[in-house]
């Protein structure tokens, strides 16, 4: 394997793990989506590149699905009902910026040792990719517990879902069927749950998380 | 699959699917009117034809074949094989069954509610079959929690009633127990390969520390189903509640199939003993045997009574089979054959006379609707058949000679004198404590019978219920006479017992008693070259040459003319029944010599002031140890953890998900931080 294959799959990668960075620290609800956009797109260019290098055209559809549904259709979709909830001038802060990204950056820290300790003796590409992979799934999931706006913690759910795509085109040999239902599963997901959004926001005025839980009389 | 020849497990299994069929069909047909003879009827023929296969099986040797079916683990199968022990058990379990059946025919009919018992009895006595047909650890826990489920919805068949709900409830949690700890013993057994079938734990065997483990858990999962103390407690609660031919079952021969568990796994699977195994097994069988019968001595209500003996007689097998373990571990073969003979004959005879005992208590319950012995008495006027079957019963379980029970405790202390031999001062001191236990828990179960049978049947009665008693029907009263006859039968001739019985203690132990067919005047001699022996046919020819001597003299010298007249009363002929011995006065003496120490007894006496003209009252409050000491504190410890866990209940959504990332990130870290 060239050199250069090797380089450019890293670049693509870790702009992904560079997306997910941004992604935490934008709190207004349209930026939120535009950077996930971008993301897909990083996501689909990264999935073709590993196409290229591996010589596998079926990855091609997995990058065409991440660029139509994750870059197009997902964020116009959110966009939507954003404008129709009227929440987009929403602004939340639960944690500080500050303290998200340093725990972000100790994640990425930590999922790049374990990644290359486990890994030790498998294919270079496929190492980087992994733990590149590993880091979006982290911070996506950190996304969703740092959080309040149920949109905001969808966004958090379809980038560790990026961060998925990434892992399974990184192993050789992964097959088009999986990938393909993994794709549609987040589809159903998604309707699932902008369809659960509408009801929450009829019910409780509101699509902020916490208000279910005050509902539900919880823990004080 | 094998020719269907009445000596294989195809055979067997076939008679275990006929009963599940009948459980079956029983759903739709419980309600019908009826139902209850054709259901009981069916079960008795499929027993009857699966105790002749068992039987031809343990005669005449047990078939090579096994049967695996392609259920269960796809790796395992199930595997079902009958050995010689496999071949008694099921003989046992069947000829337990065939009582029952026979007198479910009678006793279904007052059944209140027919549709909650016919479907589950079938599909008990299929529980019980399969688990001693089981050969894979798969099989045999599926079976095992089958048995226990099927009578755990037996006795939760009147669940409205008393503390039924709460006895059932018990019963499950102590089952569900006894399952999780038989569970891992299966799992240590098999090994990371899992191997779980029985060939395959026998050919790998079990390391020594992993062994000892195994033998722990076998203690807490067969002790718990047999009713070993302390793992007793839900026992005395659920027996007394199933209906009374399910009590029988449950009591006569579910406990004996927990004895079975444990013999398979301690003496087939785990390999060589060690001669400390026997330490425990024979303490908590003492143990099991004297607090058995001190709890049985207490009760007041008649199956209770029946559900603590029970616990005594499952501590005297545990002693027979402790003391095979200690002999066995010392290579003392004829010894640790003798042991085991008695074990298994006293588990035989215990299925006998425990299941004449509970039918005779549904029969008395059938004809009086009282359990309460203090409102019983007088029976023997009415229901004379009963009370006779039941007095040989009572002398049988007291082991009176020349009946059954004689002739298995009589080995059991025969083996028990063997004792010096052994070299290890750990079992050279305890064994004859335990031999002492024993000697005082016969004494105290003689009185707990007597006492049963005396407040029950005998004196006046002492309410209305038990005055307009009647006799039972024929069916009930046929069970128990065949049972009895049984009785009779194994206590005259025991060597006829011990000779068949001999085929599983050589596959077991290696060696086997002296043939007993050989002797002549049919006695039995407990190892070759001892020189006591016992001759059950003299003794009963010497009892009844004596009895019917002094009946005849009696007759002849006094007058012939019966003449019923007040007893004498000290000159003041009293109209009341109550002033005769109750059992509470009965027991008093030996509530208040253990009370303290056992029973945490308080006894207050409440004495009215001179001129006042209430009555006295005594007021007893006995406690059960085991309850408070163990299973209390478990209880509180369980329902503290569960108040505080509830809080995870009330989490927002945010803090589901942060403990779902911490957790993931923690995991990671360890695996980043782990050499």
């Amino acid at each position: 394997m060239g050199r250069l294959e090797f380089d450019v799959a890293h670049l693509l990668a870790g702009g992904l793990v560079l997306m997910s960075f941004m992604l935490l620290y934008q709190d207004r609800l349209f930026a939120l989506l535009n950077v996930f956009a971008l993301q897909a797109v990083v996501l689909a260019l990264s999935v073709s590149w590993q196409a290229y290098v591996q010589g596998a055209p079926h990855l091609y559809v997995t990058a065409a699905i991440a660029l139509v549904f994750k870059a197009i259709v997902i964020p116009v979709a959110l966009h939507r009902i954003i404008v129709r909830l009227g929440i987009h001038r929403e602004v939340e802060n639960v944690v500080g910026v500050g303290p998200t990204m340093l725990a972000g950056m100790g994640l990425v820290a930590l999922s790049m040792v374990v990644m290359l300790r486990v890994t030790a003796d498998a294919y270079p590409l496929a190492r980087e990719d992994l733990a590149f992979a590993l880091s979006v799934v982290l911070l996506g999931l950190l996304m969703m517990v740092t959080r309040n706006n149920a949109v905001s913690q969808i966004v958090g759910f379809m980038s560790l879902e990026n961060g998925l795509i990434l892992a399974a085109t990184g192993a050789k040999g992964m097959p088009l069927v999986v990938e393909i239902s993994v794709a549609f599963s987040v589809l159903i997901a998604f309707i699932v749950i902008g369809t659960l959004l509408f009801r929450i926001r009829e019910r409780f005025d509101t699509v902020d998380a916490d208000a279910l839980d005050r509902f539900r009389g919880g823990q004080r | 699959m094998a020719p269907m020849i009445p000596a294989s497990p195809a055979f067997a299994l076939s008679c275990v699917g006929a009963l599940l069929a009948i459980a079956v069909l029983a759903i739709p047909g419980g309600r019908l009117r009826d139902a209850a003879p054709v259901v009981y009827g069916a079960c008795l023929a499929t027993s009857l034809v699966a105790l002749g296969g068992a039987l031809i099986c343990l005669l005449a040797g047990p078939p090579a074949s096994n049967v695996v079916l392609p259920l269960g683990l796809p790796w395992v199968g199930a595997h079902f094989r009958i050995d010689a022990l496999a071949a008694f058990f099921l003989a046992v379990v069947n000829l337990g069954a065939v009582a029952a059946s026979l007198y479910g025919i009678g006793y279904g009919r007052h059944e209140s509610e027919p549709q909650r018992v016919l479907p589950f009895f079938p599909a008990f006595l299929a529980g019980m079959n399969l688990v001693v047909l089981a050969d894979d650890a798969f099989s045999f826990l599926l079976a095992w929690e089958f048995m226990s489920l099927a009578s755990w919805a037996l006795v939760m068949a009147h669940h409205r009633e008393g503390d039924n709900a709460r006895a059932g409830y018990v019963y499950i949690v102590m089952a569900s127990f006894g399952t999780l700890a038989l569970l891992l013993a299966f799992g240590l057994l098999a090994g990371p390969e899992g191997g779980y079938a029985f060939a395959a734990i026998r050919a790998h065997g079990a390391s020594a520390p992993s062994a000892a483990l195994v033998l722990g858990l076998v203690l807490l999962g067969a002790g718990s189903k047999a009713g070993l103390a302390p793992l007793h407690v839900w026992l005395p609660l659920a027996h007394p509640a199933a209906p009374s031919h399910v009590s029988a079952l449950m009591s006569g021969v579910m406990t004996k199939v927990a004895v079975y568990g444990f013999i398979r796994i301690v003496f087939d699977l785990l390999g060589p003993q060690a001669w400390w195994w026997g330490l425990p097994v024979l303490a908590a069988g003492g143990g099991s045997a004297v607090l058995g019968v001190l709890y049985a001595l207490m009760q007041n209500d008649l199956k209770r009574v029946l559900a603590y003996s029970t616990i005594e007689n499952i501590g005297l097998i545990f002693v027979g089979l402790g003391l095979t373990i200690a002999f066995e571990a010392n290579g003392f073969h004829a010894a640790a054959a003798l042991a085991l003979t008695a074990a298994l004959f006293h588990v035989f005879n215990h299925a006998l006379f425990k299941s004449i005992l509970f039918f005779g208590a549904g029969a008395v319950l059938t004809a009086t609707g009282e359990r309460q012995m203090d409102r019983l008495g007088g029976l023997i006027h009415k229901m004379p058949l009963t009370s006779f079957l039941v007095l040989i019963a009572c002398a049988a379980i007291s082991a009176l000679p020349p009946l059954n029970g004689f002739a298995s405790e009589w080995l059991v202390f025969q083996a028990i004198l063997l004792s010096p031999q052994l070299p290890q001062w750990g079992l050279k001191l305890l064994i004859p404590a335990v031999g002492a236990l024993l000697a005082l828990s016969a004494a105290l179960a003689a009185a707990c019978f007597v006492r049963v049978f005396g407040i029950v049947f005998l004196g006046r009665p002492r309410s209305q219920q038990a005055r307009d008693a009647h006799e039972v029907d024929r069916w009930s009263i046929s069970a128990m006479a065949m049972l009895a006859a049984l009785c009779v039968i194994a206590g005259v001739l025991p060597g006829f017992m011990i000779d068949s019985i001999a085929s599983v203690v050589d596959a077991l132990t290696g060696a086997r008693m002296p043939a007993q067919a050989s002797l002549q005047w049919l006695s039995i001699v407990p190892v070759a070259e001892s020189r006591s022996s016992y001759n059950g046919l003299l003794v009963f020819a010497f009892i009844a040459a004596s009895a019917s001597l002094a009946a005849y003299a009696i007759h002849r010298l006094a007058s012939q003319a019966v003449r019923r007249a007040p007893a004498w009363d000290c000159g003041f002929p009293d109209p009341s029944p109550s002033t005769q011995y109750s059992a509470e006065s009965f027991s008093q003496p030996i509530q208040r010599v253990f009370g303290s120490y056992v029973f945490k007894a308080s006894e207050r006496i409440d004495m009215p002031a001179p001129g006042d003209m209430r009555p006295a009252r005594i007021k007893v409050e006995l406690r059960d140890l085991a309850w408070e000491l163990i299973y209390a504190p478990i209880a509180q410890a369980v329902s503290f953890t569960a108040e505080r866990l509830n809080r995870l209940q009330f989490l927002t959504i945010r803090v589901y998900l942060s403990l779902v990332f911490f957790a993931l990130v923690t995991l990671l870290l360890a695996l980043a931080v782990w050499p």
